[in-house]
């Protein structure tokens, strides 16, 4: 009977495993091993060290230029935040700590806005969170109530050295919901999340536009939007007439208070939009209303960059593999280079794909900012520190930097290389991940 | 590199038609000329393909073919010949994208599952700056298929990317003239659709194998009444194809995921003789023995993650290493608009990323792909007698930071990275502009599986 339940145990482990990667002999196939020292097992209160052959700390100097990458690098952990980092010769290495040991390393990845977690991989309805069409604003809906912590994708992104990931609801109506901040422990979201409410996604151009319904046009598209904040401000000030006095006191209205919030500046308004015309118009919106607004996708930003740099706007900018076609039919591989050229801040982003890949890795696009003009600390900037920058978490992640969590990338050679791999990766000192991907 | 290489036709479509008959006409000459001259191309890092790579090599190409290949020291550069010099570079064939959907051309319509009469060469919109892109990327030579949505969604055909405006000037033609191309097929849950669509995996096999006797049938009547007028039956070109399939004159090109799936077409293949490729072939891994032990090729596609739909959840970057361990032959595509054609080097760095050799992944951007379409007695390789197809890189082919810098075909120029109008298709901007939208039946079913 024993026998039988191990046999049955080993079974289902073995269909379980093989379910998703292959198993068995693999004749031929060269052998890749995770970062040394990884699997070393790990007491609480023991420390970790990361030796690094080539250590990027993406930090700034004051003067906002990147620190040099420090050859035969360490980084020292303790109770999940960075302790020391420095070259070995200058870093005490605490005794009887877990060593680490890998050729490249870097700060755990910043995917500066995606979807995972709402929108899972199987592309079936189940696992598709990410968008609610009955109505074109729905500034109300909370990501935070939709995140699937154990969504495989998340694993998938966390496998190449993404750490933390803006996520929330997609383009793809007027005002979509609200966007959060989460690291990519597999987990609960309330045990993962870094901001429950950090952005309000809205979208314009051709992906907002319903056939037969509203918004229908670029010019609907505006005076709806326009016509929600004002309807905002209405409701604020109603409430500030109202006082403490319960005859006065208005019903509560969710939608309206998530778009004062807006109006207020604690929230940043993310404008999904691509060509010209709908950058220009959500910048027009951010000056009358007054908002703290972020472009996200502005494929056509290369056209405003003296007016997005004036106006002070940060750009999470679209994947550079993005195709090329409807509204992206002017996109570039060289944007990335533009912005950062400009001196307008940027990160990049994983975005939104509706079908093959249902995600994509921003270590893969910044490869290619990088191969485009990008100079490598400004491209791994759009996927780490500036990315913190962007999203108000700096103090937290971004860097490898004292104080910071320690949030950490693992390679065996040039992260962007093609046939490089990333060969461990750990969250707040625990390792997340490791295997050769 | 503007030194001696011949300027490219004009494309009078992307500028004022007065100005595009006066340059066309003053170039004509130049061009042709340049297919006659001699060009040797001095001092790369030569991968053939066929044969060892070559340090310090040299490629000569004449009247658009392949005329020498070798070491510095083995080949006479003829006299007379154009020498461009490209040391530091590396020279490679033109890529060939087995499986691509150039042009946004379709094949059947929404009446029915099969529908092998149609064919996609009279659908494929050359003009459509994809092709521009595709050059861009080092891509010379492409399978333009038809969607996935039919269990036959129709006729493929192949095309050489040369500079062309009609798709009559880019088909690739047998010695009798005839234009070349496969045969569609998918299963798995694309064609699995409303009726008249099958709905279930056992219907999609069984409509397939009854039009499949349907042509033997056909072809039986047809031999049988050879000669009597009185007794043919009408001429049916829904069957002719099959025929064709079955008498190993058109390959099927086989949209497949799942390992079943899998299984099933190389169950059909078998029991109606016809020559298949794989395509995509997301499982494979799982019945790597399987293929194997049927000869049949596999032409993969490595998409950034697995899944955006059930049955490519298990795909797996170790596809092209677990294949090629078993003898498999291998290629990849693009799928173009799926992954960018601009993009297809990539695809192979990330084979070689997940255990590929540096060798084998090279031969199945190129001379496999050639050989799954019976292309490669005249191209996939650099070799004499072969067409002029090549690419220049800066580098090393699976590098992120490599350019393609030149791609020829047939000895003309047909992408140059210093061409400022070139570079757009290259890396995108305004003007660069995609002139359709890509519609297909998967994308548009994507939220309804």
């Amino acid at each position: 009977m024993r026998l039988f339940t191990l046999l049955a145990v080993g079974l289902l482990w073995a269909t379980t495993a093989c379910a998703q990667t292959p198993t068995g002999p693999l004749e031929g196939l060269p052998d890749r091993s995770p970062a040394k020292g990884i699997d070393t097992p790990v007491t609480a209160n023991q420390a970790t060290v990361i030796l690094a052959g080539m250590l990027h700390t993406q930090q700034r100097t004051s003067a906002g230029k990147w620190r040099a990458p420090i050859e035969n690098g360490v980084v020292v952990i303790s109770g999940g935040k960075i302790t020391a980092v420095g070259a070995r010769s200058a870093v005490t290495i605490p005794a009887g700590a877990r060593v680490i040991e890998a050729p490249i390393v870097t700060p755990g990845l910043i995917d500066a806005r995606s979807v995972v977690g709402l929108s899972g991989w199987l592309n079936s309805r189940h696992d598709q969170d990410q968008i609610e069409n009955s109505e074109p604003i729905q500034s109300e809906l909370r990501a935070i109530d939709a995140y699937n912590g154990r969504e495989p994708l998340i694993e998938w992104i966390r496998s190449f050295g993404v750490t933390t990931v803006h996520t929330g609801h997609a383009p793809g109506q007027l005002i979509t919901g609200q966007t959060m901040i989460v690291k990519t422990r597999t987990g609960e979201v309330d045990a993962v999340v870094v901001k429950p409410l950090f952005a309000v996604a809205a979208t314009l151009g051709d992906d907002a536009m319903v056939e037969g319904k509203s918004p229908g046009t670029r010019a609907k598209q505006l005076a709806m939007l326009r016509q929600a904040f004002i309807g905002a401000k209405e409701y604020g000030e109603k409430i500030a007439r109202a006082g403490d006095d319960p005859e006065k006191a208005t019903d509560r209205d969710l939608r309206k208070e998530t778009l004062l919030r807006v109006l207020s500046g604690e929230i940043p308004l993310m404008v999904t939009c691509m060509r010209s015309v709908d950058i220009q118009n959500a910048m027009r919106l951010a000056d009358e209303f007054q908002l703290k607004l972020i472009l996200d996708g502005a494929a056509e930003a290369y056209e405003h960059l003296d007016a997005i740099r004036a106006a002070g706007i940060p750009v999470l900018a679209h994947p550079p593999m993005y195709r090329a076609s409807g509204e992206l039919e002017n996109a570039s591989m060289t944007t990335v280079s533009k912005l950062i050229a400009a001196g307008i801040p940027c990160a990049l982003e994983s975005g939104y794909e509706g079908y093959v890949p249902k995600t994509r890795v921003v270590l893969y696009e910044a490869a290619i900012a990088c191969s485009f003009g990008t100079s490598f600390a400004d491209a791994l900037g759009t996927i780490t520190l500036s990315a913190a920058e962007i999203l108000g978490i700096a103090d937290r992640v971004g860097s490898l930097a004292v104080g910071k969590d320690a949030d950490v990338a693992l390679y065996d050679g040039d992260p962007f290389e093609y046939t490089t791999h990333c060969v461990g990766v750990l969250i707040e000192g625990v390792v997340v991940s490791d295997v050769v991907r | 590199m503007q030194t001696g290489s011949p300027p490219r036709p004009f494309r009078s479509h992307l500028s004022g038609a007065f100005f595009g008959i006066f340059v066309t006409s003053l170039l004509f000459s130049a061009t042709l000329d340049a297919q006659e001259t001699a060009h040797a191309f001095v001092g790369a890092r030569v991968l053939p393909v066929s044969g060892a790579p070559i340090d310090d090599g040299v490629l000569v190409i004449s009247g658009g073919k392949i005329t020498a290949v070798g070491s510095r020291s083995t080949v006479a550069i003829p006299e007379g010949a154009t020498v461009v010099d490209v040391s530091g570079k590396t020279l490679i064939p033109g890529l060939i994208c087995t499986h691509s959907h150039l042009g946004r051309g379709g094949g059947g319509d929404s009446t029915g599952p099969i529908q092998p009469e149609a064919d996609v060469f009279e659908a494929v919109n050359v003009r459509n700056s994809g092709f521009r892109r595709a050059v861009a990327g080092g891509i010379t030579s492409v399978n333009v298929m038809p969607g996935s949505g039919h269990l036959i969604s129709g006729q493929t055909v192949y095309l050489k990317l040369r500079d062309g405006d009609t798709v009559d000037a880019l088909v690739f033609r047998n010695s009798d003239g005839k234009r070349l191309g496969g045969l569609k097929m998918a299963n798995g849950t694309n064609s699995i659709r409303k009726a008249p669509f099958p709905g279930t995996r056992a219907k999609s096999a069984s409509l397939v194998r009854a039009k499949y006797i349907a042509a033997q049938e056909y072809a039986a009547k047809l031999a049988r009444t050879a000669g009597d007028d009185e007794k043919t039956p009408a001429r049916d070109i829904s069957l002719e194809p099959l025929i064709e399939a079955m008498r190993g004159d058109r390959v099927v090109h086989h949209h497949t995921h799942r390992h079943d799936d899998i299984l099933t077409v190389l169950r059909l293949a078998d029991e109606f003789g016809f020559r298949v490729v794989l395509h995509h072939v997301s499982e494979a891994w799982k019945v790597a023995d399987e293929i194997a032990a049927s000869g049949a090729a596999c032409s993969l596609i490595l998409i950034d993650s697995p899944g955006g739909k059930l049955e490519a959840r298990d795909i797996d970057y170790r596809n092209g290493a677990i294949l090629e361990a078993k003898g498999v032959k291998v290629a990849f595509h693009t799928d173009d608009w799926i992954t960018d054609s601009r993009l297809f080097l990539r695809m192979a760095a990330l084979a070689v990323r997940a255990g590929m050799t540096r060798d084998g992944a090279l031969r199945a951007l190129t001379l496999s792909g050639a050989e799954m379409l019976d292309l490669d007695a005249r191209v996939g390789s650099l070799d004499v007698g072969k067409d002029a197809d090549f690419v220049l890189l800066s580098g090393d082919p699976f590098s992120v930071y490599t350019k393609v810098e030149e791609t020829w075909v047939e000895g003309t120029r047909v992408f140059d990275r210093d061409d400022p109008a070139d570079l757009l298709f290259a890396e995108g901007g305004f003007g660069a502009g995609d002139d359709q939208v890509f519609t297909d039946c998967c994308l548009e079913r994507a939220g309804d599986q």
